[in-house]
């Protein structure tokens, strides 16, 4: 049967079977744009976000140490940004996560956000599936929390955790930037730090201000494990919502289209047309509508 | 390429370490930083799911000699032949045959010019690409200068 198969469709399948170096390596596949097609699935996803320092990784580190313990395969998908300078990415989540190594249940893969061909999050969606496919019970994404482009993925995830540092004062910050509306908990980290309480009471009161809210807040530590139960039970309990996929078609095809512009290939042209000051934005727009047209 | 940077072994100083860290990352690279006190055993973990193309081990302790040719043993069990080891450090002179014997395919001292640490990977890339072995389980004899 091996005959004819593609070294992709080999790796697909022992990944499926259990074997984590062939799981490794597919990721990487899919990364550089292979598409595998594997029966539909239906995985159990989480999207963890919020600003950089707000402990994201810490708390995943936390929250999957004691999943493991109720038997639960966890997988999370760490993305960390890309300098745009160099293109070189460093990705240092998995440090937050101590222990996570030592465990057969946990399996951690970091990613930078690089111009990715399709997209990042088209890509995503396909480790997702495979990841699923081959055992993993949870699948978590941590994004990075600055940045439109990758907070957005975040919609590929069932269910949404938005974490908060104590030190925002001004949490209004956060609803301005739009996670807030997206999430389904909130929750204020650092609840060893003093400030945190305060943090916590006015993210309550800014959402209260919403009649049809329903987002859950908690205030925890990921340092210390207070209010982390609380939180587990939150989060199992969080029923898949009814708007998200809407909300992860549009993210699919903003990416696709992101992609479609990054990768035309006149970009560089328009670009330093338009610093310049020859042609106009809305010219530039013009431009890549008509060639598009005349494919 | 996926570099993991790594520290095996109980020291604590991680400078060195970060500094790699960054300079590969201003080189175009796609650093995986692992923070301090590294099991071989977590080391080979972190590399099958991360699927590295390099491994970097940074030892200031002196248990080089012992943990770095263990590494390079599980590696190749553990179907990571393909994979280059460079390290780094405190290593001195005498202890560089017995790591290359092992599969190290480079060791930057104290005072080594970032650029020559970019400068390997891209050795490392060209002989990959003519197909000459540079992977830790693959045929022992290169190593840089």
């Amino acid at each position: 049967m091996a005959l004819g198969l593609s070294m992709e469709s080999k790796l697909l399948n022992l990944a499926i079977n259990g074997d984590r170096r062939s799981l490794g390596k597919i990721l990487t596949k899919i990364e550089s744009g292979f598409e595998p097609n594997i029966s539909e699935q239906n995985p159990w996803t989480l999207g963890v976000t919020g600003p950089p320092g707000a402990g994201k990784s810490t708390l995943i580190g936390a929250l999957i140490s004691r999943w493991i313990k109720k038997g639960e395969k966890i997988a999370v998908l760490a993305i960390d940004p890309s300098s745009p300078k160099s293109g070189g990415a460093l990705l240092a989540d998995r440090i937050r996560m101590q222990g996570s190594e030592k465990s057969e249940s946990i399996f951690i893969r970091s990613i930078a956000s690089r111009n990715h061909p399709g997209g990042l999050s088209l890509f995503i969606g396909h480790m997702i599936n495979v990841l699923s496919a081959s055992g993993w019970s949870k699948i978590i994404i941590e994004t990075v929390g600055s940045g439109q482009s990758q907070t957005r993925i975040v919609a590929f995830a069932d269910r949404i955790l938005l974490v908060e540092g104590p030190d925002r004062g001004d949490i209004i910050q956060a609803e301005k930037a739009g996670i807030l509306e997206l999430a389904d908990i909130v929750t204020v980290n650092k609840s060893d730090i003093p400030n945190s309480k305060l943090a916590y009471n006015s993210l309550n009161s800014s959402l209260s201000l919403d009649k049809n809210n329903s987002t859950i807040t908690h205030l925890v530590s990921a340092l210390n494990g207070d209010g982390i139960d609380d939180l587990i039970s939150t989060i199992d309990e969080c029923p898949k919502s009814p708007e998200r996929e809407i909300l992860r078609q549009k993210e699919r095809l903003l990416s696709l289209w992101d992609s479609r512009l990054l990768n035309y290939d006149r970009l560089n042209e328009l670009l330093a047309d338009l610093s310049a000051g020859s042609i106009t934005l809305y010219e530039a727009v013009d431009i890549i509508d008509k060639e598009r047209m005349g494919d | 390429m996926r570099i993991v940077i790594a520290k095996p072994g109980l020291d604590g100083h991680d400078r060195g370490a970060k500094v790699i860290t960054r300079v590969l990352r201003d080189g175009g690279h796609e650093v995986i930083y692992t923070g301090i006190r590294k099991t071989p055993e977590e080391i080979i973990n972190i590399l099958i799911d991360e699927d590295a193309d390099a491994l970097g081990l940074s030892s200031l302790s002196g248990a080089h000699e012992v943990l770095i040719p263990k590494i390079c043993e599980e590696m190749r069990i553990s179907g990571l032949s393909d994979v280059v080891v460079f390290a780094g450090g405190i290593i001195p002179e005498k202890d560089h045959s017995k790591l290359y014997d092992s599969g190290v395919r480079a060791i930057f001292g104290p005072g080594t010019h970032s650029e020559l640490i970019i400068n390997f990977l891209i050795d490392v890339n060209q002989r990959k690409e003519r197909g000459e072995p540079t992977g830790v389980g693959e045929e022992i004899g290169w190593h840089w200068d």
